[in-house]
C-alpha cells in the first residue's frame, strides 16, 4: 500500500491511535514486561507519520530505495513501532502477541533486519539521529530524494551524541532530516526538569542551526500540519517538538511516573482497556 | 528446575536489590563515597542512596561518557565514586573515557555494571552485557569483581571501596541463590573460594554460573564423578594458585560464564593452565553470537547455559584425561 496526501480523515486516524493503543496493552501485558508508557506516549505521531500521509512507503515493498526512511531512536517504544508497522501492513499483526519470546523477530527492542519496516537497531539511547544524518547523505550520493524522520526521547536529548548529530546535519543543510522529540517531560527516573533539565529546549535546536516547530503531540491534524511544514524549510533540518504525555490514554499510568519500562497487572490492565475504550 | 535448586541453595532476593542494600551500607560507613547514576537508579537500585544520602547522589541523565568523567573528577577530589548503570551502557558509550579518565589514570573509581549476561532476559540484546568481561579485560588496571550470591555482593562492595585503584563490579538483575551463610563469606580480593570440594574434575564458575556448577556437581556426583567447585569472584587479578592447584589435583577443568566465551573468564583461565600444568579443559559460555529477547530460564537452554550442558563439560573433560 503505498499512501499518499490526499486528504485524510482525521476521525479515523483517532480511532487507529485507539487500537494501537489496545495493541501496545495487549503486546506489553503478554509480554508481561516493556514500555507501554513510553509507547503511549508517541502514538499520534505515529499515526500522523503512517496514515496522515506523510511517509511514503509501500509495505508490500519495504526496502523500495525511494522510501522515506523513519528511525525509532527511543527504542524502548519498540511496542509502538511494531504496532504500527502491524497496522500498516508490514506484518502480520499475529507477530505482536509474540513480543519478547524467545525465537520471535519481534524484540525488547528493535533490531534491523529481523522485521520488514525496522529501519534500525535502537535501544541505546542517543543514536538514531546520527544513523538519520547517514541516511540523508547517502541518499544524496544516490541521487534518491527520500525523507528521513528519527523520532527522539526527551531524556534521550541528553545523550552527547544527538548533538553531535545536531551540529553535523546543521553543517550538512540536511533539510531532508526531520526530528521529532517526544517531549513528555519524563525520563526514567523522574521529571526531566529535575533529573537533567534541557530547556531552554528550543533555544538549543536553534542555536545548533535548527528550524523548530512546536505542537501538541496527541494532536493528529496539528501533528500533520507541522509534518507539512517542515517539508518546505530549505536549507536547514528541522525539528518538531511534540509536547506529549507518557502514558497517555490512561489515567493512572500518566499520573504516575514509575510505570517507566514496566509492564501492567492483568487487573490494571483491564482498568486501562476500559479507559481506552470509552 | 529452580537454580541452586539441585544443590540445595536456598532462593535468595534479586541481586540488584541485595547490591542497592550494600551500596547504602558503605555509603553509611563511609562518608567519602559518592554516587553517580545514569537515569537507571531505579533498575540498579542505586536509587537506595538516593533517598538516604541525597547530596552524596548525582542523576547525570542519559549521557554516560559525561557520567564516567564527572566521576573520575569527583575521584581527583577525595571522593570515592560509584559509578552506576547497565554495562553495556557504560563500556559501549563511554569506553574512552574509562580508558583515560580511570584506567590509565589509575584513579580510585568504582564502577557498577549491572545486568551483565543474558539473564536480564526480556529487553533482549541491545541491553545484554555479554561482551563487558572482555572489555573491562582491556582496561589493565581495573580490578574485576563478579560475585555470585548477597553475602559476596555484599563483601565485594566493601572490597571495591576498601581497594584503592578502579574496580568494576559485574551485577546481574536476576536472583542468585545463597551460597554462603549471610554472616560468613569469604571474599579477599584475587583469592578464589573452594565452594565444593572433589578430586575427578574441576568447574570453576563466577557469577550466577556457581550456583549452576553446585547444580551440576549434584548431578555428576550420582554418576560417580566428584566434581571440585570454584567461585571464582576476583576475574583481576585471577588466582593463578587455586587454579594450578585445582589442574593438579582434578585433572581437567571446566570454566563455566554467562559472558561470549571469546575474551571471558575461561580463556584467561585456559592462558594460565596451558603455561603451567595443562590438563584438558572444557569451556561452557556463548558462542560468538547475540542473542534475544526472552525468559532468562528459556535463554539460558537455548543458549547452552544450564547444569546439565556445564555436567556435559565435565564429561567429557574427564573423558580426555584417559
Ligand atoms: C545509552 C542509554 N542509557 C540508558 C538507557 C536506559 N533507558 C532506557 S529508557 C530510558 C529513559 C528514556 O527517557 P526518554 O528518552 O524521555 O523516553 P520516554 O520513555 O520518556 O519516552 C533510559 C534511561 C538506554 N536505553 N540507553
Ligand atoms: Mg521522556
Amino acid at each position: 500500500m503505498m499512501v499518499t496526501t490526499q486528504s485524510v480523515n482525521i476521525q479515523v486516524l483517532k480511532e487507529t491511535a485507539r487500537s494501537l493503543r489496545l495493541d501496545i496493552l495487549d503486546m506489553t501485558t503478554k509480554a508481561a514486561s516493556g514500555h507501554p508508557s513510553s509507547s503511549w506516549s508517541c502514538v499520534e505521531i505515529l499515526v500522523a507519520l503512517y496514515f496522515g500521509g506523510i511517509l511514503r512507503y509501500r509495505a508490500d515493498d519495504p526496502w523500495w530505495p525511494e522510501r522515506d526512511r523513519f528511525i525509532m531512536s527511543k527504542g524502548h517504544a519498540a511496542p509502538a513501532l511494531y504496532a504500527v508497522l502491524a497496522a500498516a501492513g508490514y506484518f502480520s499483526r499475529d507477530l505482536l502477541w509474540t513480543l519478547r519470546q524467545v525465537d520471535s523477530p519481534v524484540q525488547g527492542h528493535p533490531i534491523q533486519g529481523l522485521l520488514p519496516g525496522v529501519e534500525a537497531t535502537t535501544g541505546s539511547l542517543g543514536q538514531g539521529l546520527s544513523l538519520g544524518l547517514g541516511h540523508v547523505l547517502g541518499g544524496r550520493l544516490n541521487r534518491l530524494n527520500y525523507r528521513v524522520y528519527v523520532l527522539l526521547g526527551d531524556g534521550e536529548c541528553q545523550a552527547g551524541q544527538v548533538w553531535e548529530a545536531a551540529m553535523a546535519a546543521a553543517h550538512f543543510k540536511a533539510d531532508n532530516l526531520h526530528a521529532i522529540v517526544d517531549y513528555n517531560k519524563y525520563q526514567e527516573t523522574g521529571p526531566i526538569s529535575r533529573e537533567m533539565a534541557l530547556e531552554p529546549f528550543i533555544e538549543k535546536w536553534q542555536g545548533f542551526g535548527w528550524h523548530v516547530e512546536e505542537v501538541d503531540g496527541h494532536d493528529i491534524a496539528a501533528l500533520i500540519q507541522a509534518l507539512r511544514a517542515v517539508q518546505q524549510v530549505r536549507g536547514q533540518p528541522s525539528v518538531i517538538i511534540a509536547h506529549t504525555v507518557k502514558g497517555k490514554g490512561v489515567s493512572f499510568v500518566e499520573a504516575d511516573y514509575t510505570f517507566h519500562g514496566r509492564a501492567l497487572t492483568p487487573e490494571q490492565a483491564a482498568r486501562a482497556r476500559e479507559e481506552l475504550l470509552r | 528446575m529452580r537454580l541452586g535448586e539441585r544443590a540445595g541453595l536456598k532462593p535468595a532476593k534479586p541481586m540488584r536489590d541485595v547490591f542497592g542494600e550494600a551500596l547504602l551500607e558503605v555509603c553509611r560507613r563511609n562518608p567519602r563515597v559518592v554516587v553517580l547514576d545514569g537515569d537507571l537508579g531505579n533498575s540498579t537500585k542505586a536509587e537506595t542512596v538516593r533517598h538516604a544520602f541525597p547530596e552524596r547522589f548525582f542523576n547525570l541523565g542519559i549521557a554516560e561518557s559525561n557520567l564516567v568523567c564527572v566521576g573520575a573528577g569527583l575521584a581527583a577530589c577525595g571522593f570515592i565514586p560509584f559509578i552506576t548503570s547497565f554495562s553495556s551502557f557504560l563500556l559501549c558509550n563511554a569506553y574512552d573515557q574509562l580508558r583515560l579518565a580511570i584506567a590509565l589514570s589509575n584513579i580510585n573509581a568504582k564502577v557498577l555494571g549491572s545486568h551483565g549476561g543474558i539473564t536480564l532476559g526480556k529487553d533482549g540484546p541491545t541491553q545484554m552485557g555479554i561482551e563487558d568481561i572482555a572489555l573491562v579485560g582491556g582496561l589493565p588496571t581495573f580490578v574485576i569483581l563478579v560475585p555470585s550470591d548477597p553475602a559476596s555482593m555484599h563483601k565485594a562492595v566493601q572490597a571495591a571501596v576498601d581497594h584503592v585503584g578502579p574496580v568494576w563490579l559485574r551485577s546481574s538483575r536476576v536472583a542468585m541463590p545463597h551460597i554462603y551463610p549471610e554472616d560468613n563469606c569469604p571474599f579477599t580480593i584475587g583469592k578464589a573460594n573452594v565452594v565444593r570440594q572433589g578430586s575427578d574434575v574441576t568447574i570453576v564458575g563466577c557469577g550466577i554460573m556457581v550456583a549452576m556448577a553446585l547444580d551440576a556437581a549434584v548431578i555428576l556426583a550420582e554418576e560417580g564423578i566428584q566434581a571440585r567447585v570454584i567461585d571464582m569472584h576476583t576475574l583481576r587479578p585471577l588466582d593463578k594458585e587455586t587454579i594450578i592447584a585445582a589442574a593438579r589435583e582434578t585433572g581437567a577443568i571446566v570454566t563455566a560464564e554467562e559472558h561470549l566465551l571469546t575474551g571471558g573468564m575461561g580463556s584467561n583461565i585456559a592462558r594460565i593452565v596451558a603455561s603451567t600444568h595443562p590438563v584438558p579443559m572444557r569451556f561452557v559460555g556463548l558462542a560468538d553470537t547475540y542473542t534475544e529477547s526472552g525468559d532468562p530460564e528459556d535463554l539460558l537452554r537455548k543458549y547452552g547455559l544450564t547444569a546439565e550442558h556445564i555436567a556435559t563439560a565435565a564429561r567429557e573433560a574427564v573423558a580426555a584425561k584417559r
